[in-house]
C-alpha cells in the first residue's frame, strides 16, 4: 500500500492445454515483476538498490574468502594453517574446552547426556499444543536439575566425581543460564505480584527491590558478588565463587522478570479476577489459578526475550575468573602454540551465541504471533 | 481495588518489613564484625589521598598527585562522556535503520534486518572486544599512519584530529559562539509579530562560527615525534571501541522500537497523508514521526539508560570509566573494597532513576488523554 | 597404706602433671588453617590466571611454574601428597578479596609484598619465592637503550598492582612523563603491545620475561636494564593465624635449604640412605624433629624435594626457557638475595 504503485500481473492466457510454455512464461514475468516492485520501482529505489549491491560486492567476498574459501580446518597444529584464509584448525582441536571446560574428556558422555535431557523436557513445555504444560514445567524444574545435578557432578559408582571447578566453556554458560531462569522466574513473579499488592508495605518493598536492581549495571552487580559479598558472611563460612555470582544474577534477573510479568498481569481483564472472587476462591488461588496463567502466555515472548538476554550476558562471568566460553576462547588465544588467531576465536563465539539465540528468539516470535493471532481473532 | 486485603494480610506485611530490617541489620553486624577481626576500617577519608597513578584518558587536567576524589570526578566525566556520544549516534541510526527496516526496496529491508538480527543475538562483551582487538588494532603504528583529509591522521593509537589554538583573548569569543550555537532552536521557534523565524534562524551558528573562526589563533596538526603524534586532539581507540561498540548494540533496538512504533501508528495517518500528496519522506518527518514519538519515548529512555549502564564494559577495552578505574584500580590500591562499589552502585542507581523520573514526568505530558 | 597411699597420690598427681604437658605439647601447633585443610584433604592455592614462569595452565588444564610448585611444597607438607591441591586463578583484581574471605588458603601469586597491603588489607607476608623489579620490555625497533628515554612513551600496565604507582614516581623522579594504559588482565596487555596499541609492556622482572616469550617473535624485544623499584614477591596468608605462616615460609626455605644441602630431586633418595652430614639427616628428617616442631610429619622436606624439587631446580625449568639468568634469585652463597635461615 505504501510506496510505489502496484502493476498488476500480466495473465497468461494459454489455456488449459500448454501448460509448460505457459508455466515458464508466468514465472518469468513473476519474477520480473517482483524485482520491479521491489527493488526497482522508482529512480531513487533503483540507485539505492545498486548502491547496496555495490557495496555488498565490496565486503562480502573478502569475508567469505577468508572464511571459507582460503580457511583451513584440517591438520592437527599451527603450521597446517597454509594460506591467508581464517584458521578454523585451532576451533576444531580446542573445541572440547570452547564446549566442556575442563571436564575430563572420558566423562564428556555424562554432560551430552545431560544436554539432551534438557533438550526432552524443554520441548514439551515450549511446543504449541501440549496438554499438561504445567506438569512439564514442573518436571522441569523439579526432576531435570536433580538427574542433571548427579550426572555433572558424579561421586556414585560408576559416575566418577568432577569439581566444578573443572566445568567451564558453553556448558557453563547453559548452566547458569538454566538455574538463574529457574531461580528468578518464581521470584520475579512474587515481585509483580507484590507490586500489584493493596498493602502498601509489600508494594513499596517490591517498587523498592525491582527498581534498585535494574538500576545498576550488570557488570557492576557481578563484581560485587566476588568481591564485596565475602565481607557480608560470618567468618568461617565461604560460598563458592560461581553460587555466589549465581544468587546475585537470580536476584538481578528478578527485578526485570519481575517488569516483564507485570506487562502481562496488567493485561489480564479486571473481570477474571472479579469473577473469581465472587466464586469464593481466595487471593493466592485466584492468583495461581486464574491470573497467572492467562499473564503468563501472554508474556511468554517476553520471558523468552529475557532468556536470551540473559544468556548474552552470561558472558560476563570471565570479567571475575569463571571459565566460560569467552574465558575459554581468550585462554586458548594466548595459548603459545595458536599465538595471533584471535579473530577466529572471536567469529567463531558470536557464530555459537548467534545460532542459540536466533533459535530462541525466532521462537519467541513465532510465538507472539500464534498468540496476537489467538487474542484479536479474526479481524 | 477488587477485595480489600484480610487483617491478617494487613498484619502480616508489618511482619515481613520487620523481617527485612532484621535482615538489613543483621548484615551490617556481619560487616562490622568481619571489618573488626581484619582490622580494616571502613571509612571515605582514603578520598582525600593521593592517587599516584596516571589516567590514560581525561577531559578535565590529571595530574599524578592529585587525590582520588578527583579520580572520581574524571571517570564519572569519562563515563558520561561515551555516554552522551553512544546516545547520539545510536538514536540517529536507530532511527535510519528503523526507517530502512520499512523500506519498499527488499534488499534494503532484509539487510537492516540481517544487521539488526546479527547484533541482537550476540553478546555485547564479544562485539566490544571484536571492536577493539579484531578491527581498532589492526590499524597502522604511528609512522604508517592513514591520511585522512583535513590533516586528520588514523593509527592504532588513536585518531589525531587538527586542534585548533585559541588566542589568549579568544576565550569571550568562544563563549558568544557557544551561546549563539545553542539559541538557535529557540530562535526558529520565536515569532516575531505575526511571522516564525524559521530558517532564518539558521544564521545564528553561522555567526557562531565566524565568531570561533575570529578567536582562533593557529591550528595546530598532529605530527610524529618520538614515539607518539603530538599536537591536535586525540580520540584513543578505547573510546572509538567503546563508542562505536555501545551505538551499534543499541542501533538494533533502537531499530526495532521505531520500527514498531511507527507501525503502530493507524495506516489511515498514512492514507491522509498520501491523499494530500505529500511525498514519502514529508510523511515520515511531518505526519507519522511525531506520532510516533510518543510512543517510542518510555522505550528510549530505557534503552539510553542501557547505555548508560552498559559502558561499564568499559574494562574490558581499557577504557577508564567508572568500574574500571574507581571500582578497580582504586579499590585496589586504597584497599576499600565496600566504598569504593557502593559509590559506583550508588552513582548508577541516582543517574538511572533520574532518567526514569525525565521520562515519566515526559510521559504525563505528552500522553493522548483518550475520550 | 597411709604411705602407699601418698605415694600413689603423688605419682598420679605426676603422671597427670606429666601427661597434660606431653599433651599440650602434642597439641602446641594450633592453626585453624591447617586444620581445615587436613579435613578437607586439600590445599585451595589462590595462583596467576595464566603466566609462563609462575603459573600456567596448559590445553590439558595442568598447571606448572614456581608458584605451583611452591604451593604442591604446601601441599605435601602438609598432607603428604603434592596432587592433593586445587589452583584457583585469581585476576589482580580478586586476589586479595579472595585471600580474606577465605575462599583460598594461601595467595602465591607473583604479589609484592608491601608495607600497604600488610597493613591496610590484614594480610601477612610469607616467604619471598622471587626478588625482582619492574622491567620495561620494548620493541627492538624503537632503539631504546634504557628506561630515561622513554619519555611521551606509551606503556601498557596491568591494572590493580603497585606497577602503575612506580611509573608515577619513576616519571616524576627523572623529569619525564611515562603514558599508561590501564588492562584487566595479562593477555589483553600482550595483545595490545604486540600490536603496536603501546610502545612496551611492564611488569615484574619474572612476568616480563614471560611475556616476552608470550610474543610472536620474542626476539624483536628487548628487555630495558633498569629496574625502577624493588618487587620481591612472595606469598600472603591471612593475619591471625601465626602457625599457619610459619610452616608457609619455613616449606620455602626447604625447598632453599635442599639446594644448599646439594639434594636434588634426582639424588634425594640416595642421599637418605647414605646421610651421614647431622645437618642433612635433620633436614631429612631421620634426625632431630623438625617437622613436628612445624605441626606436620618428619618426613616433610623429603617428600619436598621428591615430589616437587628443590628451588634452584624448579627455576631452572620453569623461567630457564624464557632465558632469565637467576640473578637476585640465586643463593647468598653464589651472590643471590636467596636465603635459608638455619634450622637448629
Amino acid at each position: 500500500m505504501v510506496g510505489g504503485p502496484a502493476s498488476g500481473v500480466r495473465s497468461h492466457g494459454t489455456g488449459s492445454g500448454d501448460l509448460v510454455p505457459g508455466k515458464v512464461e508466468g514465472a518469468v514475468a513473476r519474477v520480473t515483476d517482483w524485482l520491479r516492485r521491489n527493488l526497482f520501482s522508482s529512480i531513487a529505489n533503483t540507485v539505492l538498490t545498486v548502491a547496496v549491491l555495490a557495496a555488498l560486492a565490496w565486503v562480502v567476498p573478502p569475508f567469505v574468502e577468508w572464511a571459507l574459501t582460503d580457511a583451513t580446518v584440517s591438520g592437527a597444529a599451527k603450521a597446517a594453517c597454509t594460506g591467508d584464509g581464517a584458521c578454523w584448525t585451532f576451533i576444531r582441536i580446542r573445541f572440547p574446552q570452547f564446549f566442556y571446560g575442563h571436564y575430563p574428556s572420558e566423562e564428556i558422555w555424562r554432560v551430552n547426556l545431560a544436554g539432551l535431557l534438557l533438550a526432552a523436557f524443554s520441548i514439551p513445555v515450549l511446543r504449541d499444543n501440549t496438554r499438561r504444560r504445567g506438569l512439564w514445567l514442573l518436571l522441569l524444574l523439579t526432576v531435570f536439575p536433580v538427574l542433571a545435578g548427579i550426572l555433572l557432578v558424579g561421586g556414585l559408582p560408576g559416575l566418577p566425581y568432577v569439581d566444578t571447578s573443572q566445568w567451564g566453556g558453553l556448558m557453563l554458560d547453559v548452566l547458569i543460564a538454566f538455574v538463574v531462569v529457574a531461580g528468578s522466574l518464581p521470584f520475579g513473579i512474587i515481585l509483580a505480584l507484590g507490586r500489584r499488592s493493596q498493602l502498601p508495605v509489600v508494594r513499596t518493598l517490591s517498587v523498592g527491590f525491582i527498581e534498585l536492581w535494574r538500576a545498576m549495571p550488570l557488570l557492576t552487580v557481578i563484581t560485587m558478588s566476588a568481591v564485596m559479598l565475602p565481607v557480608f558472611l560470618p567468618e568461617g563460612v565461604h560460598i563458592d565463587r560461581l553460587i555466589r555470582a549465581l544468587v546475585v544474577l537470580v536476584l538481578f534477573n528478578a527485578a526485570y522478570m519481575a517488569e516483564t510479568v507485570r506487562g502481562g498481569l496488567q493485561g489480564v481483564e479486571v473481570g477474571q479476577e472479579e469473577a473469581a472472587y465472587s466464586v469464593g476462591l481466595k487471593w493466592w488461588q485466584v492468583e495461581a489459578f486464574v491470573v497467572l496463567p492467562q499473564a503468563l502466555r501472554y508474556v511468554m515472548p517476553g520471558i523468552v526475550n529475557n532468556v536470551v538476554d540473559l544468556f548474552k550476558d552470561t558472558t560476563l562471568v570471565t570479567i571475575i575468573g569463571l571459565f566460560d566460553i569467552l574465558g575459554a576462547v581468550n585462554q586458548a588465544i594466548k595459548d603459545p602454540a595458536w599465538l595471533g588467531l584471535a579473530h577466529e576465536g572471536y567469529v567463531f563465539t558470536m557464530v555459537v551465541f548467534f545460532t542459540c539465540c536466533f533459535a530462541m528468539s525466532s521462537y519467541a516470535r513465532r510465538m507472539e504471533r500464534r498468540l496476537n493471532r489467538h487474542r484479536t481473532g479474526r479481524h | 481495588m477488587v477485595r480489600r486485603p484480610s487483617r491478617r494480610a494487613y498484619i502480616g506485611q508489618w511482619v515481613l518489613l520487620a523481617g527485612v530490617v532484621a535482615f538489613g541489620w543483621l548484615l551490617t553486624d556481619m560487616v562490622a564484625e568481619n571489618y573488626a577481626r581484619k582490622n580494616l576500617h571502613f571509612g571515605f577519608g582514603f578520598l582525600a589521598d593521593q592517587a599516584h597513578f596516571d589516567i590514560p584518558f581525561h577531559l578535565i587536567s590529571w595530574d599524578l598527585f592529585d587525590t582520588y576524589a578527583r579520580t572520581l570526578l574524571v571517570c564519572f566525566l569519562n563515563t558520561a562522556l561515551v555516554a552522551a556520544l553512544a546516545i547520539v549516534t545510536a538514536s540517529l541510526s536507530g532511527l535510519l535503520v528503523g526507517v530502512m527496516r520499512l523500506s519498499v526496496n527488499w534488499l534494503v529491508r532484509n539487510i537492516a534486518l540481517a544487521f539488526i538480527e546479527f547484533v541482537r543475538n550476540t553478546p555485547q562483551l564479544v562485539q566490544l572486544i571484536f571492536w577493539y582487538v579484531g578491527v581498532l588494532q589492526t590499524l597502522p603504528s604511528p609512522r604508517n599512519s592513514i591520511h585522512l583529509p583535513g590533516g586528520v591522521l588514523l593509527n592504532i593509537r588513536g585518531l589525531y584530529v587538527p586542534d585548533a589554538v585559541m588566542r589568549s583573548d579568544g576565550g569571550m569569543l568562544s563563549w558568544l559562539a557557544l551561546a549563539a550555537l545553542v539559541l538557535t532552536p529557540f530562535a526558529w521557534r520565536l515569532r516575531v509579530g505575526s511571522v516564525r523565524v524559521g530558517p532564518r534562524a539558521l544564521f545564528l551558528p553561522l555567526l557562531a562560527l565566524i565568531l570561533f573562526a575570529a578567536g582562533v589563533d593557529h591550528i595546530e596538526y598532529p605530527v610524529l615525534s618520538g614515539f607518539n603524534l603530538a599536537g591536535g586532539t586525540q580520540v584513543p581507540p578505547e573510546l572509538a571501541a567503546l563508542w562505536v561498540g555501545l551505538s551499534i548494540y543499541a542501533t538494533a533496538f533502537i531499530a526495532e522500537i521505531v520500527r514498531g512504533s511507527i507501525e503502530a501508528i493507524s495506516k489511515g495517518q498514512h492514507e491522509a497523508a498520501l491523499s494530500l500528496g505529500l511525498k514519502a519522506w514529508q510523511r515520515l518527518f511531518l505526519v507519522v514521526l511525531p506520532q510516533a514519538l510518543r510512543i517510542m519515548v518510555p522505550q528510549l529512555t530505557s534503552q539510553y539508560l542501557n547505555i548508560i549502564k552498559s559502558t561499564t564494559l568499559g574494562a574490558a577495552v581499557a577504557y577508564p570509566e567508572l568500574m574500571q578505574i574507581f571500582a578497580g584500580t582504586v579499590m585496589q590500591q586504597a584497599a576499600k573494597e565496600v566504598e569504593t562499589m557502593v559509590t559506583v552502585m550508588a552513582i548508577f542507581v541516582a543517574v538511572n532513576l533520574a532518567g526514569s523520573a525525565l521520562m515519566n514526568w515526559y510521559n504525563r505530558r505528552v500522553t493522548l488523554v483518550e475520550r | 597404706m597411709h604411705y602407699i597411699t601418698r605415694v600413689a597420690t603423688c605419682c598420679a598427681i605426676v603422671a597427670g602433671m606429666v601427661g597434660y604437658t606431653a599433651g599440650s605439647w602434642a597439641q602446641e601447633v594450633k592453626s585453624a588453617t591447617i586444620d581445615a585443610i587436613k579435613k578437607r584433604g586439600e590445599l585451595i592455592c589462590g595462583v596467576d590466571t595464566g603466566i609462563p614462569g609462575f603459573a600456567f595452565q596448559d590445553s590439558a588444564g595442568k598447571w606448572s611454574g614456581l608458584d605451583i610448585s611452591y604451593c604442591r611444597a604446601l601441599a605435601t607438607a602438609v598432607l603428604g601428597s603434592a596432587d592433593k591441591v586445587k589452583f584457583i586463578g585469581t585476576t589482580s583484581k580478586v586476589r586479595f578479596s579472595v585471600l580474606q574471605s577465605g575462599e583460598i588458603d594461601v595467595l602465591i601469586r607473583d604479589s609484592t609484598l608491601t608495607l600497604t597491603r600488610n597493613t591496610e588489607l590484614g594480610l601477612a607476608t610469607g616467604a619471598n619465592n622471587f626478588f625482582t623489579g619492574e622491567a620495561f620490555m620494548v620493541k627492538k625497533a624503537l632503539n631504546v637503550a634504557h628506561a630515561k628515554e622513554l619519555n611521551g612513551a606509551t606503556i601498557c600496565v596491568l591494572t590493580g598492582t603497585t606497577l602503575e604507582l612506580n611509573i608515577a614516581d619513576y616519571g616524576r623522579a627523572n623529569n619525564i612523563k611515562i603514558n599508561t594504559l590501564l588492562f584487566e588482565r595479562p593477555e589483553e596487555a600482550f595483545a595490545a603491545a604486540e600490536a603496536g596499541r603501546c610502545d612496551g609492556y611492564t611488569d615484574d622482572g619474572g612476568s616480563v620475561a614471560a611475556a616476552r616469550s608470550s610474543m610472536k617473535s620474542p626476539d624483536d624485544w628487548v628487555i630495558l636494564p633498569e629496574l625502577i623499584s624493588r618487587e620481591f614477591l612472595g606469598s600472603y596468608t591471612r593475619q591471625g593465624d601465626e602457625r599457619w605462616n610459619i610452616l608457609v615460609r619455613w616449606t620455602h626455605m626447604a625447598m632453599l635449604e635442599a639446594e644448599v644441602l646439594g639434594i636434588t630431586q634426582a639424588n634425594v633418595d640416595e642421599i637418605k640412605k647414605s646421610a651421614t652430614n647431622p645437618e642433612v639427616r635433620g633436614f631429612l628428617g631421620l634426625e632431630e624433629n623438625f617437622g613436628k616442631k612445624l605441626g606436620v610429619d618428619n618426613e616433610w622436606a623429603y617428600r619436598i624435594v621428591k615430589e616437587v624439587g628443590n628451588y634452584g631446580g624448579n627455576y631452572d625449568k620453569y623461567f630457564g626457557p624464557l632465558k632469565l639468568p637467576r640473578g637476585w634469585n640465586d643463593l647468598y652463597t653464589k651472590g643471590g638475595l636467596q636465603y635459608p635461615l638455619p634450622w637448629r
